[in-house]
């Protein structure tokens, strides 16, 4: 049942993320990239990662893609631009050439059969947003406080770029 | 013991008029500043010239060396191996009579140019020009080793091709330049050559220098008339044909005179040309111990002065009879070179500065007029065809009367400068323990026709009825006193600059002989080179020349104002002969078919079967090597973002792939 | 049962499809969703690897790349704003300067 599943929402993520790449307009690769982001949620779910999930949904499929989608309705872009692609043999060529090595990757490198002290049992019982907050906020602090000043960047960043008159 | 440190202001001066002219005279624009600054220039190092030879006069000892920082040893140049070359200057009594005429004369000229050049394009141009000259000229005299003296010989080579290539809008000037300078080049090869043979010879003998005192006074370490010293004078001779203009290096001479006026008579006649008979005399101690090279001098010298002389009887451009009468008395100074009597040869090398620069700068005024009557009445003839003059002496009274002085000194007729240096030579050629009674008779025979067509151009110019056309001769006006002024100054020194050498026999006291003894004295005793025979013979001979200088004035004046039909009857009875002289005996002809085309052919040769297969097929082979690779390569560099990002994940995955696999 | 090469599998397909948006694809916005995905199939990744090893330093590292994408979104976006602004378009091939 569970394998089932699991070959369903994987079928969708593809499919959608094969949308995502050959849809003529934007909006419609928006959208498939939203369903992508809401089957991926559902992975981390079945990995036992629903903090993860809930920012996935969040700050992906919520804000980011919100503001992509915002941005082409500024824009106006319709579907009438001329080529949607260029050089696709070649890109066809280079994605199968990446697909074939991590395949290999896979196929090669077996996953170390390590088990860490982080098991399912732990996360059910301990609760996974305390887990990772215990880890960003206790190993990861510093990380953490610079990547605020890399969203501070960011934002200033932004606002020079898109105002009108530097 | 006195103070000698300050030598170096005397090329100094020029020097920075030099460049004050030629980097701001654009933006002056004001000729009278800019003559002024050059003039001023010339005249402080004359001031300054003066100065030291007066010092030096009153000085016991006669030969200084300096550098630019005073003492000896310290203002190096170069100092490679064992051989330490300084900016050092010498001045003893050769040099130091040298940048009195250089300067002296080299003022005048510089203040007649103003008028003279005025409203010329380019004036600062050749005010810096000029200025340039001077510098190099006496760096040239007042070097104290054989370096310093080729930067000016080489400096005042480039100033003549820059000055006879003035008007190089003109085709005929810019050839005439370009010609100048090949064949002085061909005399500074072998001024180079004889330079390094004769460093390497004295180095053989353990004397490594090239100043000149330490030449004169290990000259003595070679074989006396050897084959290397031998060697050695002809190529510095070789170096003096070309700039001295003397067979076979002459020809550059006459084209140059399509430079300015004052150009000819400051560098090629008065100092510049000079140059190879200062040479020889302040090597004379080298010189002195090759009889064979002092020969060969003083036959080409004899044989350049006739030759000369012979040309300058049929021209009929003013310029040009001087110019040839320059190379002659040029040959005239080699040939008192080459016999020994190297204080004549300097002394005639002073008076001719006198008397040609005034003969020239006389020209010019001439020149001027014609040219300001001709552009009056809208005319385009020559203002240098004598044909054209005639009768001016009533227009240009003073012009008139300093050329006829100096035509008279040129001459050779007593009382005059030019008898007094002249005679000298022609007694030594005959007299010298080196010299020969041929050489005499050619020189007498030269002075003869020297006093010839120098009538022949003061009678055409300045005697008969005026063949100037109708409409423009009224307007030739007498020169400015700019023109005049130098003229005057130059012909009172044309009378009376033979006066510091009056010969012992006529009761002078011969100061110059005096004078120069501490330069030459050595080298003539040590070679016992010396004129001897007795007084009647010098009276005989020296009457002589008088009466061969009065029969050519006396044929000029028969045949030019007597008789104005009979050159022309004597040019149909001899028309071969004419044609030959009036076509210069086509030496020019002759040169252009031995050399000039030979070195045509061959650089044809080169340039067809070596440079444009080999040397061009090399380069273009390199360059279509390159340019097939890179059009192939080309298709990389599209441009476009997608295919870089795609040749890097590609090349992404090849790294990846290595490492894995 | 479901092991950790099922979701490795399934991330690699998508990282693929994203290098071949990027490649392929014209418009910028697009190129720019595309790399989304990619960073996406990565935090899959992180997330399979970290759960099969019982570590929670692959969970902490998604949430910086999130951060990251957040960033870039706010920057890209401005960008293609001024862009779009000076050339009425968001075609990569009209931004081609390296092209002459």
């Amino acid at each position: 049942m569970q394998v089932l599943f699991f070959y369903l929402v994987a079928f969708v993520a593809v499919a959608s993320g094969l949308l995502v790449v050959t849809c003529k307009s934007p909006v419609n690769s928006a959208l498939a990239l939203v369903n992508t982001f809401f089957c991926l949620a559902i992975f981390y779910v079945m990995l036992h990662a629903p903090f993860m999930a809930a920012i996935q949904i969040m700050v992906y499929a919520g804000a980011i893609m919100v503001l992509i989608l915002f941005v082409i309705m500024l824009l106006n872009l319709g579907v009438e631009t001329m080529k949607k692609t260029t050089h696709t043999v070649w890109g066809i060529v280079a994605g199968s050439l990446v697909m074939m090595l991590t395949f290999f990757f896979i196929k090669r490198g077996q996953p170390a059969n390590i088990s860490g002290p982080i098991t399912n049992e732990v996360v059910e019982s301990v609760g996974h947003t305390q887990l990772i907050g215990k880890h960003i906020f206790v190993d990861f602090l510093l990380p953490f406080e610079i990547t605020s000043i890399l969203l501070l960047v960011a934002i200033v960043g932004a606002v020079i770029l898109a105002k009108k008159e530097v | 013991m006195q103070d000698y440190s300050l030598l170096w202001l005397i090329p100094f001066f020029p020097l920075v008029g030099s460049i004050i002219n030629g980097l701001f005279g654009k933006k002056i624009r004001n000729e009278a500043l800019i003559g002024t600054i050059g003039t001023a220039a010339i005249g402080a190092s004359f001031v300054v010239s003066c100065t030291y030879f007066f010092k030096l006069l009153g000085d016991a000892e006669k030969i200084h060396e300096t550098t630019i920082f005073g003492a000896m040893g310290s203002g190096t140049w170069m100092n490679v191996g064992q051989l330490q070359i300084d900016w050092g200057f010498l001045l003893d009594p050769l040099s130091a009579l040298m940048i009195m005429v250089v300067t002296g004369v080299g003022s005048l000229i510089h203040l007649y140019s103003i008028g003279y050049m005025h409203g010329e394009e380019g004036f600062y141009r050749f005010f810096s020009y000029l200025n340039l000259f001077c510098f190099s000229m006496l760096m040239l005299v007042l070097g104290n080793n054989a370096m310093v003296m080729f930067i000016g010989w080489e400096g005042v080579g480039l100033c003549s091709y820059l000055l006879i290539g003035y008007y190089f809008e003109k085709k005929s000037a810019g050839d005439a330049a370009k010609k100048a300078f090949v064949v002085n080049r061909v005399g500074d090869f072998g001024f180079l050559i004889g330079l390094f043979l004769l460093f390497w010879s004295l180095g053989q003998k353990g004397v490594r220098t090239i100043r000149f005192t330490e030449i004169a006074a290990n000259a003595h370490l070679l074989e006396n008339g050897g084959t290397i010293v031998t060697i050695v004078t002809l190529c510095f001779f070789l170096g003096a044909t070309g700039k001295s203009a003397q067979i076979p290096l002459y020809t550059w001479l006459p084209d140059a005179m399509e430079g300015p006026t004052p150009v000819s008579a400051l560098i090629h006649a008065a100092t510049m040309v000079t140059a190879g008979v200062y040479m020889i005399g302040r090597m004379n101690g080298l010189f002195a111990m090759a009889p064979d090279t002092m020969m060969v001098i003083a036959i080409v010298g004899a044989a350049t002065a006739i030759f000369a002389a012979s040309i300058g009887l049929a021209q009929n451009d003013i310029k040009r009879v001087l110019a040839y009468s320059t190379v002659s008395q040029l040959g005239y100074m080699f040939l008192a070179m080459g016999v020994g009597a190297f204080t004549a040869g300097i002394f005639h090398l002073m008076t001719h500065a006198f008397f040609k620069a005034c003969l020239f700068l006389g020209s010019g005024s001439v020149i001027h007029g014609m040219h300001h009557a001709y552009h009056h009445a809208h005319l385009h003839d020559d203002p240098q065809d004598m044909r054209n003059m005639g009768g001016l002496r009533k227009k240009m009274p003073i012009t008139f009367i300093t050329f006829l002085v100096s035509t008279i000194a040129i001459a050779g007729i007593p009382g005059f400068s030019g008898f007094f240096s002249k005679d000298e030579i022609l007694w030594w050629s005959f007299g010298s323990t080196r010299g020969g009674w041929i050489l005499w008779v050619v020189g007498a025979i030269a002075a003869g026709m020297t006093a010839f067509y120098m009538f022949r151009l003061v009678f055409m110019t300045f005697f008969g009825e005026q063949k100037t056309d109708p409409r423009a001769k009224d307007h030739i006006p007498e020169s400015g006193l700019t023109i005049t002024i130098p003229l005057m100054v130059l012909g009172a020194l044309a009378v009376i600059g033979g006066y510091i050498g009056v010969p012992a026999i006529l009761g002078g006291a011969n100061h110059i002989h005096h004078f120069l003894e501490p330069v030459f004295g050595q080298a003539q005793k040590l070679h016992a080179i010396e004129a001897h025979g007795s007084h009647a013979t010098e009276y005989g001979l020296m009457g002589i020349s008088v009466g061969i200088a009065v029969i050519g004035i006396f044929g000029a004046w028969f045949m030019y104002v007597k008789n104005p039909e009979m050159p022309k009857q004597l040019v149909a009875k001899f028309k071969w002969l004419h044609t030959a002289i009036f076509n210069k005996w086509f030496v020019d002809e002759l040169y252009d078919a031995m050399f000039v085309n030979a070195t045509k052919r061959a650089g044809r040769i080169c340039w067809k079967g070596f440079d444009l297969p080999i040397i061009d097929g090399i380069v273009n082979g390199v360059g279509w090597l390159v340019r097939g690779f890179s059009a192939a390569l080309r298709y990389t560099q599209s441009g476009q973002i997608h295919s870089y990002a795609m040749a890097m994940v590609i090349g992404a995955v090849i790294i990846v792939a290595a490492y894995v696999l | 049962m479901i092991t950790v090469n099922h979701y490795l599998v399934v991330s690699a397909i998508l990282f693929s499809l994203g290098t071949f948006g990027v490649l392929t694809r014209r418009n910028a916005i697009v190129i720019f969703m595309c790399i989304e995905l990619m960073l996406n199939a990565v935090n899959l990744t992180f997330i399979a690897l970290s759960n099969h090893l019982g570590n929670m330093d692959g969970q902490v590292f998604v949430f910086f790349v999130m951060t990251v994408a957040a960033a870039e979104a706010a920057v890209g976006l401005a960008l293609m704003i001024s862009f779009f602004r000076n050339r009425e378009s968001i075609e990569v091939d009209d931004i081609s300067l390296l092209k002459w």
